[in-house]
C-alpha cells in the first residue's frame, strides 16, 4: 500500500497523478467526438501545430509559465485547424492530406524556431524540449490548476452544447435542417478540442498527444453504443491511462512520461478490442466457433439420416470413413459424432460403426422438414 | 557555394523528388497520414535493428526500419479489418504505440548511444556530407546522397513499370479488381516503396521532413493540374524548389535546415492555394462572385418576364422597386442591372426596365432548366 500512501501524501506524485488524470479524462472525453466524426487524427495535427505557438510565446514573453505557453499553443493550434478547414472546404484536397500539410509544416516551423531559442545564451529555454515528449514529473501545483480550469471550461462547454455536439457527430444535415448553425457548432467543438489538447502537451508531449485523443475513445466505443456512456468511459480510460503512465514514469528511471501514458492507453485499447462484450474479438471468435460446430452437427446428422434412408434400417451402422467422405468438415466428423452421441442422437455400435438413434431420426426429420433450399434449417 | 553546400542541396533535392513520386499516390489514395505513421515507426525498426547488430552504421538498420514500416501498414490494416474502428482511428492507435515502444527502448537501454530523439525528428542533413562513401578507396560522395539516389531510381522504376496499375487502382479500385489486378498485392508493394523511401529520407532529413515532402508538394501540384503525369512532375519540381529555398532560408536565419525546408514547402503550398488558376482561392472567389451576379441577372430577367404586359408592370418593373421585390440593396440592384444591360438582357428607359428579346429567351430558358 506504499504506492497508495504516496499518491495521497507525496506532494510530487500527487500533483503528477492529479494533473495527468485530469488531462487524460478531458482529452479522452472530447476525443469521443473526434473519433465519431472520423477525424481521429485531428488531434495529431493540432498537437503538432501547437509547437510554433509554444516557442513563439516563449520568445516574446520569456516566460515559461504554463498559462503563457498553453496560450501560445492554443493560438497556433487553432490557426492550424482554421487553415485545414479552409483548405478542405475550398479545394478537392482530401481532409487527411490537409491535416498532413498543417501537421508537418507547422511542426517543421516550430522546430526551426526551437533552434533559435536553443541558441539563446541565457539557457532559460531549457525545458521547452519537454514539450516534444512530455514530462509529467515537472508538473507543479500551478500547472495542475491550469489543467483543471481549462479542462473544466472544455467539459462545461461540452455539457452546455451536448445536444448540438451529438447532432454534429451523427447527422449534420439533420442539424442544419432544424436550424442549428452547424458550422458554428463545429467551430466551437474544434476550439474546445484544441483547448483540451494543448493542456495535455506538457505532460504527454506534442508527438504522442494524438494517442490520448484517439485511444480512450476507441476503447470506450467497444463497450457501449450510447454516446453518454461512451463519453464517461472515455473519461475513465483516459484518466486511468494518465495516472498509470505518469506514476510509472515518475517512479521509474528512464521511462519517459508521454510514451508510458500512451502505452497504458494502448493496453486499455487492446483489452477492449479483445474482451468487450458483444463487439470483442475473443467473443466473436467463440461465437464463430459455435456457429461452425452447429453447422457441422447438422450436416453430419443429415449425412447419417441419408445413409439410414438408403438402407432403411436404423440398426445398420456406418464406418467413420464413409461419414468423413460424405461430410464437408472431414477432420471434425469424429468429434461431431461424439457430440451427437452425448446428445443421444447417434450411437456407436459394438464393431465401431455409427448409426442414428430413434431420437436422432426424429430430430433429422424435423430439421429437414423445415429445410428450404437457401435457408439454413 | 562550397562543395559541402552543393552536396547538401543535391541530397535535399533527391529526397524531395524521391518523396514526391510515391507522395502523389498517397495523397490521391487518401493515405497521406500513413506517411506520418511510417516515418515515426521506422524508429522502432532502427532501435531493434541496433539491439541486434550493435552498430549504428550497419545497413541492416535500414532493413529493420523498412520491415517496421511494412509492419505498420499490416497492423493498421488488420486493426481496421476487425471492423471495430475506422481507418484513421486505426492509424492513430497503431503508430503512437509503436513509436512509444521505440522511445522507451532508447531511453532505457540506449541512453548512452547516439540515437537521440531530436535527431530522429529533425535528422542531420548538415552532417550528411561528412559521411562519405568510398568505392575501392576512392571518395565518390556522401553516402546519404547515393542511398537516396538508389531509392529515387527504385521509385521511378516502380512508377514506370506499374504506372497503369497504380493509376487504375487509385482512381477506380473496383475496376482494377474486376480486371484482375490485385489491389492488395499492389497496395503492399506500394506501401513497401513508401517505407523504403521514408527510411532512406528519415536517415538524412528526419521524420518531419519526410511527411512534409510526401504530402505538401503533391497537394500543391494537385491544385495545379488534372493530369496524373503532370501532377507527379509538378510535385517533384515543387519539392525541389522547397528543398533549395528552405536550405537558403535556414542558412540566412541560421536555423534548422529540415524545419526550414518544411516551412518553405508550406509557404509554396500557401501561394499555390491562393493563386492557382481555376482551383486557387482567388480564382475561386472570383468565380463565385461572377456566378452570383449571373444568377441575379437571370432572376431579374425572369422577374421582368413575369410582369411583362400585366397591369402592374409599370409598378413592378421600376428600378427602385427591385430592392423591395427582390430584396436587393440599391447599390446591388444598380450593379446587377448594369451587368444585365451589358449582357443585352434589359434596356433601361428612365426608371423603367424593359426586357429585350435576348432577355426574354434567357428567362424562358432558365425557367425550363
Amino acid at each position: 500500500m506504499g504506492l497508495l500512501h504516496d499518491l495521497l501524501f507525496d506532494y510530487t506524485l500527487r500533483t503528477v497523478a492529479l494533473g495527468s488524470a485530469t488531462l487524460g479524462a478531458v482529452s479522452g472525453t472530447l476525443g469521443v467526438f473526434a473519433v465519431l466524426r472520423r477525424e481521429a487524427l485531428l488531434g495529431d495535427a493540432i498537437s503538432h501545430a501547437a509547437l510554433p505557438g509554444i516557442v513563439l510565446a516563449f520568445m516574446f514573453t520569456g516566460s515559461k509559465s504554463s498559462l503563457v505557453l498553453v496560450g501560445g499553443a492554443f493560438v497556433a493550434g487553432w490557426i492550424g485547424m482554421a487553415l485545414m478547414r479552409t483548405v478542405t472546404r475550398n479545394t478537392r484536397i482530401p481532409p487527411d492530406a490537409a491535416l498532413g500539410i498543417v501537421l508537418s509544416v507547422f511542426f517543421g516551423f516550430g522546430l526551426m524556431l526551437l533552434t533559435f531559442v536553443q541558441r539563446r545564451p541565457d539557457a532559460a529555454q531549457a525545458g521547452l524540449e519537454t514539450f516534444l515528449f512530455g514530462q509529467a514529473a515537472t508538473l507543479v501545483q500551478g500547472d495542475v490548476l491550469v489543467i483543471g480550469v481549462l479542462g473544466f471550461a472544455s467539459l462545461a462547454t461540452m455539457s452546455i452544447l451536448w445536444k448540438e455536439f451529438k447532432v454534429l457527430s451523427f447527422d449534420t444535415d439533420f442539424g442544419a435542417s432544424v436550424g442549428i448553425p452547424m458550422r458554428r457548432v463545429e467551430l466551437i467543438l474544434t476550439t474546445v478540442l484544441v483547448l483540451a489538447i494543448v493542456t495535455g502537451l506538457q505532460t504527454v508531449g506534442v508527438v504522442l498527444m494524438a494517442a490520448m485523443v484517439v485511444a480512450p475513445a476507441a476503447a470506450a466505443r467497444q463497450w457501449t453504443d450510447r454516446l453518454g456512456s461512451m463519453v464517461w468511459l472515455a473519461a475513465l480510460f483516459g484518466g486511468l491511462a494518465g495516472v498509470t503512465g505518469a506514476v510509472l514514469s515518475s517512479t521509474t528511471t528512464g521511462l519517459p512520461t508521454g510514451p508510458t501514458i500512451v502505452l497504458s492507453a494502448s493496453v486499455i485499447v487492446g483489452v477492449s478490442l479483445a474482451f468487450a462484450p458483444r463487439r470483442g474479438l475473443v467473443w466473436e471468435r467463440i461465437r464463430a466457433r459455435h456457429r461452425r460446430s452447429a453447422i457441422r452437427r447438422d450436416t453430419v446428422l443429415a449425412d447419417l439420416y441419408a445413409l439410414y434412408c438408403q438402407h432403411d434400417d436404423i440398426d445398420r451402422g456406418h464406418p467413420l470413413p464413409v461419414i468423413e467422405a460424405m461430410s464437408e468438415a472431414k477432420e471434425g466428423a469424429f468429434n461431431t459424432l461424439l457430440a451427437l452421441e452425448s446428445d443421444g442422437l447417434a450411437r456407436l455400435l459394438p464393431d465401431g460403426v455409427w448409426a442414428l438413434t430413434p431420437d436422432g431420426r426424429v430430430s433429422a426429420e424435423q430439421r429437414l422438414a423445415g429445410y428450404q433450399p437457401g435457408n439454413t434449417p | 557555394m562550397s562543395m559541402v553546400e552543393i552536396e547538401i542541396q543535391l541530397l535535399a533535392i533527391t529526397v524531395a523528388v524521391a518523396c514526391a513520386v510515391p507522395g502523389v499516390f498517397l495523397v490521391l489514395r487518401r493515405l497521406a497520414l500513413m506517411s506520418d505513421a511510417i516515418s515515426h515507426t521506422v524508429l522502432l525498426g532502427i532501435v531493434i535493428g541496433f539491439f541486434v547488430v550493435q552498430d549504428l552504421t550497419s545497413p541492416l538498420l535500414i532493413l529493420g526500419a523498412a520491415v517496421a514500416g511494412v509492419l505498420t501498414v499490416a497492423l493498421v490494416e488488420s486493426v481496421r479489418r476487425t471492423g471495430l474502428v475506422n481507418e484513421d482511428t486505426a492509424i492513430g492507435l497503431v503508430f503512437p504505440a509503436l513509436f512509444s515502444i521505440a522511445v522507451i527502448l532508447i531511453s532505457r537501454y540506449a541512453g548512452d548511444v547516439h540515437l537521440d530523439t531530436d535527431a530522429v525528428l529533425l535528422g542531420e542533413i548538415a552532417l550528411a556530407p561528412f559521411r562519405r562513401l568510398e568505392v575501392f578507396g576512392v571518395d565518390v560522395g556522401p553516402r546519404g546522397l547515393w542511398t537516396m539516389l538508389a531509392i529515387l531510381v527504385l521509385n521511378v522504376t516502380f512508377l514506370v513499370v506499374f504506372y497503369k496499375e497504380l493509376k487504375l487502382s487509385t482512381f477506380d479500385a473496383s475496376l482494377a479488381a474486376a480486371l484482375g489486378f490485385s489491389p492488395v498485392v499492389l497496395h503492399y508493394a506500394f506501401m513497401g516503396v513508401v517505407s523504403i523511401t521514408a527510411v532512406g529520407a528519415f536517415d538524412s532529413v528526419g521524420s518531419v521532413l519526410v511527411v512534409a515532402f510526401m504530402i505538401v508538394p503533391p497537394a500543391a501540384a494537385y491544385l495545379l493540374s488534372d493530369k496524373l503525369g503532370r501532377v507527379i512532375g509538378l510535385s517533384a519540381g515543387i519539392g525541389a524548389v522547397s528543398a533549395v529555398s528552405g536550405y537558403w532560408i535556414a542558412r540566412w536565419l541560421d536555423a534548422s535546415i529540415a524545419g526550414a525546408m518544411a516551412g518553405a514547402s508550406g509557404l509554396i503550398f500557401l501561394i499555390v492555394f491562393l493563386v492557382a488558376p481555376e482551383r486557387g482561392l482567388i480564382a475561386l472567389s472570383g468565380r463565385r462572385a461572377r456566378q452570383r451576379i449571373e444568377f441575379a441577372r437571370t432572376m431579374l430577367a425572369i422577374h421582368l418576364l413575369h410582369h411583362e404586359g400585366t397591369p402592374d408592370a409599370e409598378e413592378e418593373c421600376r428600378l427602385d422597386h427591385l430592392s423591395e421585390h427582390l430584396r436587393w440593396s440599391a447599390e446591388q440592384a444598380d450593379r446587377i442591372v448594369h451587368s444585365a444591360e451589358k449582357a443585352g438582357f434589359v434596356t433601361l428607359l428612365g426608371e423603367r426596365l424593359h426586357l429585350t428579346t435576348e432577355g426574354r429567351e434567357e428567362a424562358q430558358a432558365a425557367m425550363l432548366r
